[in-house]
């Protein structure tokens, strides 16, 4: 099941050039570029692994795009998104979030029905990718 | 176009013009080029025009640019023709005396590489030793990768490069800046253009022990000493950049200040000029506190007298 989360992800995947036009874009908003990672697809797992620091001061996407390349190659088979903050007082904020790399095969999620007091039923939803340990998911 | 390649490309321009770029379908690649129309459309002329009546002597260094601006106009125009040639290397290295204007040209570099469309922002990085290498293990190589973030699609200046060499320490974490510049120099030529400036002599010993760097150089050009009348020029530019004006004796004073301040030690060019000058600002306050009692006019302010630069040392 493909995942969709940030803007973008009911779009086909962007491709490099289309990312570096974001990036683009970004900088000249004066958007500070963040590259994060992650294995667990979890759509309430906000605090993904950063990709060394967040560039601040970048003229040109070249710069970021190298990181996006460099964090790929690392993790090729891991989810990886671009972040831009807007360090703007009032926003303070993530303005702008795509994925830019997911693994070629995505599992999806399990229902699981948890019966409570008397017959309640909690929902909780589980990717079947997290069953194995981080690390060694989407091989 | 006072430059005879400027002339040249005036020559070739006006040869093919008649089927320019524009009306060619644009499914094939055009047949022809009219450089003229390039030229006039990348305003490099203007930027060029500027350097040549802003900065004064530097014949050499003002030729090599034109040449570089003649390079990459025809680089532009064999690309609409559809002739890929690979991006020329437009790495430099800037050697020459303190105070020959290494640091000015860079920044002009840096302006006219953007009009001709080889970098994409044109912004200048300028940084030393400090900026790019870290002060423990494992520091190095991510503040040097920094750095060349920001200067992705603009210029980086390592002003006094050859501090980042230090052969008498050899786990110095400056060879590991190096060995990152040289890699981003190579692989990522069109994203950006590094400039290493420096000392004539120590700049070639700095070559000598990284032949590395040397050769992924395309462009080694020498900023010449100024001559006594290019000085006095200079001179008269700053103080009226300064809001000042030399009197007639300043003029004579300065005419003989600037031979004997040049046979002098730690004779640094223009820098030695606009700190003579700073110094003459100094006694004409000096002077002005001395005359108190009354007030003083706007020429008065404004002029710095021959005495004012005689009481230099350069004079005793």
């Amino acid at each position: 099941m493909r995942i969709t989360q940030g803007t973008f992800s009911f779009l086909p995947d962007l491709t490099d050039t289309e990312i570096r036009a974001q990036i683009e874009y970004s900088l000249e908003q004066g958007w500070a570029i963040g590259v994060e990672y992650t294995d667990d697809p979890h759509p309430r797992n906000f605090y993904w692994e950063m990709w060394g620091n967040p560039m601040f001061d970048l003229r040109d996407a070249a710069g970021a795009m190298t990181e996006v390349s460099a964090c790929r190659k690392a993790h090729p088979q891991h989810y990886i998104r671009v972040n831009a903050f807007d360090s703007t007082r009032g926003f303070e904020t993530t303005r702008l979030s795509y994925i830019v790399n997911r693994p070629t095969n995505e599992p999806g999620f399990q229902l699981k029905r948890n019966e409570v007091g008397g017959r309640a039923i909690q929902y909780t939803i589980e990717s079947y990718a997290t069953e194995k340990p981080e690390g060694s998911r989407y091989k | 176009m006072s430059n005879a390649a400027a002339n040249a490309l005036t020559v070739a321009g006006s040869a093919v013009a008649g089927s320019t770029a524009t009306d060619a379908v644009p499914a094939s690649p055009p047949d022809s080029v009219d450089l003229s129309a390039l030229l006039a459309d990348s305003h490099v002329n203007e930027v060029l025009d500027e350097l040549d009546a802003e900065l004064i002597g530097l014949k050499p260094v003002k030729a090599r640019i034109r040449d570089i601006a003649a390079l990459l106009l025809v680089e532009r125009a064999r690309k609409q023709l559809g002739l890929i040639g690979g991006s020329p290397s437009l790495h430099m290295s800037f050697t020459g005396n303190p105070g020959t204007g290494k640091t000015t040209v860079a920044l002009r570099m840096a302006q006219i590489l953007h009009r001709l469309g080889y970098v994409r922002k044109g912004h200048l990085v300028a940084v030393t030793r400090d900026d790019l290498v870290g002060q423990y293990i494992g520091h190095t190589a991510p503040k040097t990768k920094e750095i060349l973030k920001k200067a992705m699609g603009g210029v980086l200046f390592i002003d006094e490069a050859y501090y980042l060499y230090r052969p008498e320490n050899e786990r110095d974490y400056g060879q590991e800046a190096i060995e990152i510049l040289l890699q981003v120099m190579e692989n990522q030529r069109d994203d950006l253009v590094v400039i290493v400036a420096g000392y004539k002599d120590r700049m070639d010993t700095f070559f000598r022990s990284n032949p590395g760097l040397s050769s992924r150089i395309a462009h080694h050009l020498d900023f010449p000493d100024y001559q006594p009348e290019e000085l006095e020029e200079i001179a008269q530019r700053m103080v009226t950049g300064m809001q000042y004006r030399l009197s007639a004796s300043a003029v004579a004073a300065l005419h003989e200040y600037i031979p004997l301040r040049m046979q002098q030690p730690h004779f640094a060019n223009a820098r030695s000029i606009r700190n003579a000058l700073d110094r003459a600002r100094l006694r004409q306050a000096n002077r002005l506190f001395a005359l108190k009692g009354r007030s003083l006019s706007r020429d008065e302010l404004m002029t710095i007298e021959g005495e004012d630069l005689r009481a230099s040392r350069v004079f005793s």
